[in-house]
């Protein structure tokens, strides 16, 4: 049984249509990889996932659950955590306790501060435990918002373009941190536009397009795929 | 893992002695000081309960409530309608004024929070103009010209003028530093690490799992709650009740926020340190009339726009400094 299906979403801001009948299964244990030009509607897909955004039709289906009229808030306590594509810090907090939020309300988490302690020592941010998050370079502000969504204890992990804007080494260190988590038994589903990254890490990617999936398939098989092609470097024109 | 969690300072180790000294003394003032000292302390108290319970509120819940005089002159119309009407001890009736008004603030918070920003703080407002509007109708108690408290009802309370005034001065006490440790006790709880991450920053909190709405309904209904009973000792320290004292926009709001906004809105200091500037200004320029009114509107403005998080915000970016730590340091012991 899948861990996450999306059946028939529809969502529209105005007249824009950015969710369009979109269906979509996530089996559990799975890295998928969400790929699509800007205003394809990955974002607003993770926020129908996630529940900040209510859905006009359809319904989302998480561990056989319909979750489609819970909030956001009690999402996350089913296991369903997000990482934000413009970084989220509470800024007047340290790293510590911004990580403890996530373990204290996250999924039954027994010992918080263990918790949050655990989760730094993994993502390699405990030296950083009692700095400000306001004050965080933009690696260590991604690299944050996955710990604290990690902290959560999630069984589905949303990341919304974690490896943008990032050197390569720095990418490198946090694709390891992912394929960590993974290992642990956390589904991903990864919005990303650095594509080698993406690529290295996903079992399956699909490819949005105006709110639509337009490919979906083996990482190699889409990259492969016409329809890429053509969304991203436009079609072939013979003079 | 040798890692230890603190939640202390060496300087909240030292503010908490000073505190403990202040507070011996402060009991003790009514075989130092005349009448008048316990009676400015009292209101001291009244302001520093108001100032740290509107913070919370307004500065780490973003709830900016212009109305909490609904809930001040609730309380007060509690301890005259239960000490007149039905013939209760006045003292009794403080704790009665504080689950009345938090009971009352149930429907009060349904009707607000469908209010977003500028049309809550309206919306508030509007809520204590209702109940003034309300109390002044009620004709046995005084209706719009008010009540004053008969002199056998007063004597309940003991029954020589010492020891009244000093009843009513440690209930003050008890109430004024009470608000500012009980806030104190939930920033430190799990619901406080909720309420600085709200502060913070709301999207993130609810997809962490926290339930916003409820965490906010908590937090007005117990700020209301504990607003009742410094309504209740307001009416216990003026014996005598109007409608436009017990729910006054400028006594109960105005003075508040000029306080927390100078203090520093969003930290537990800020209020303590806002009310003694207050308390200070108004000593030396309450003679001066309306021009004291408008060097605070000034003073207002200028730290809003040169220091927005006030003068402790000020303090505590400069030197790092926390008197009443909230919170969480790692102290690791296998660092090299």
């Amino acid at each position: 049984m899948a861990l996450l299906s999306i059946n028939a979403l529809t969502k529209r801001f105005g007249a824009l249509l950015v969710t369009d009948d979109l269906s979509l299964d996530v089996a559990s244990g799975d890295i998928l990889g969400i790929l699509g030009p800007n205003g394809a509607g990955k974002t607003t897909l993770f926020n129908l996932v996630a529940g900040t955004v209510k859905p006009d039709a359809g319904t989302i289906v998480y561990q056989g659950q319909d979750i489609s009229n819970i909030g956001a808030s009690d999402r996350c306590r089913l296991g369903i955590a997000r990482s934000f594509q413009v970084p989220h810090p509470f800024s007047g907090m340290t790293v510590f306790e911004n990580v403890l939020v996530g373990a204290a309300f996250g999924r039954d988490v027994k010992d918080p501060e263990a918790k949050a302690l655990a989760i730094l020592e993994q993502t390699g941010m405990k030296s950083k435990a009692n700095q400000l998050a306001g004050g965080l370079t933009l690696l260590d502000r991604k690299r944050l918002e996955m710990s604290r969504a990690l902290a959560t204890n999630p069984k589905l992990l949303l990341l919304d373009e974690i490896a943008g804007g990032l050197t390569d080494s720095e990418c490198a260190s946090l694709l390891a941190a992912i394929k960590d988590v993974h290992s642990t038994g956390v589904t991903i589903v990864w919005i990303e536009h650095v594509v080698h990254a993406l690529l290295s890490a996903a079992t399956r990617l699909v490819v949005l397009n105006f709110g639509k999936i337009i490919v979906d398939g083996t990482p190699s098989d889409v990259m492969e795929s016409r329809e890429v092609k053509s969304v991203y470097l436009g079609e072939d024109v013979n003079v | 893992m040798s890692d230890i969690i603190s939640r202390s300072t060496l300087a909240s180790k030292l503010a908490g002695l000073v505190a403990l000294v202040a507070i011996a003394v402060l009991i003790a003032a009514p075989w130092w000081g005349s009448v008048a000292t316990e009676r400015l302390i009292g209101e001291f108290m009244v302001y520093l309960a108001l100032a740290s319970l509107w913070n919370l509120l307004a500065g780490y819940t973003g709830l900016v409530s212009v109305g909490q005089q609904s809930f001040v002159g609730f309380g007060a119309y509690i301890v005259f309608s239960l000490a007149l009407l039905a013939g209760w001890n006045p003292l009794y009736t403080v704790p009665m004024a504080g689950i009345a008004t938090a009971l009352i603030a149930i429907p009060v918070a349904k009707l607000v929070f469908r209010l977003q920003g500028a049309y809550f703080a309206i919306g508030t407002w509007v809520v204590a103009e209702v109940f003034r509007l309300g109390f002044a109708q009620m004709s046995i108690l005084g209706g719009g010209s008010g009540k004053s408290m008969p002199a056998n009802v007063v004597k309940q309370i003991a029954e020589t003028k010492f020891w009244r005034e000093a009843t009513i001065y440690w209930l003050a006490i008890a109430i004024g530093i009470g608000a500012l440790a009980m806030v104190y006790a939930l920033l430190r709880s799990r619901i406080g690490l909720a309420l600085t991450a709200i502060r913070d920053n709301e999207t993130a909190s609810v997809s962490l799992g926290i339930r916003i709405e409820r965490v906010k309904y908590l937090v007005y209904v117990f700020v209301a709650g504990m607003t009742g009973l410094v309504g209740a000792l307001f009416a216990l320290q003026k014996i005598r009740i109007t409608p436009d004292a017990a729910f006054s926009v400028n006594d109960w709001t105005a003075f508040v926020i000029f306080i927390v906004v100078i203090g520093g809105i969003g930290t537990i200091e800020g209020p303590i340190f806002g009310t003694i500037i207050y308390f200070l200004l108004r000593e030396f320029l309450a003679d001066l009339g309306s021009i004291y009114l408008l060097i605070l509107g000034a003073l207002a403005i200028g730290v809003m726009l040169t220091t927005p998080k006030g003068i402790w915000g000020f303090i505590q970016a400069r030197f790092n400094l926390s008197l009443f730590p909230t919170g969480f340091r790692v102290l690791s012991k296998d660092k090299s």
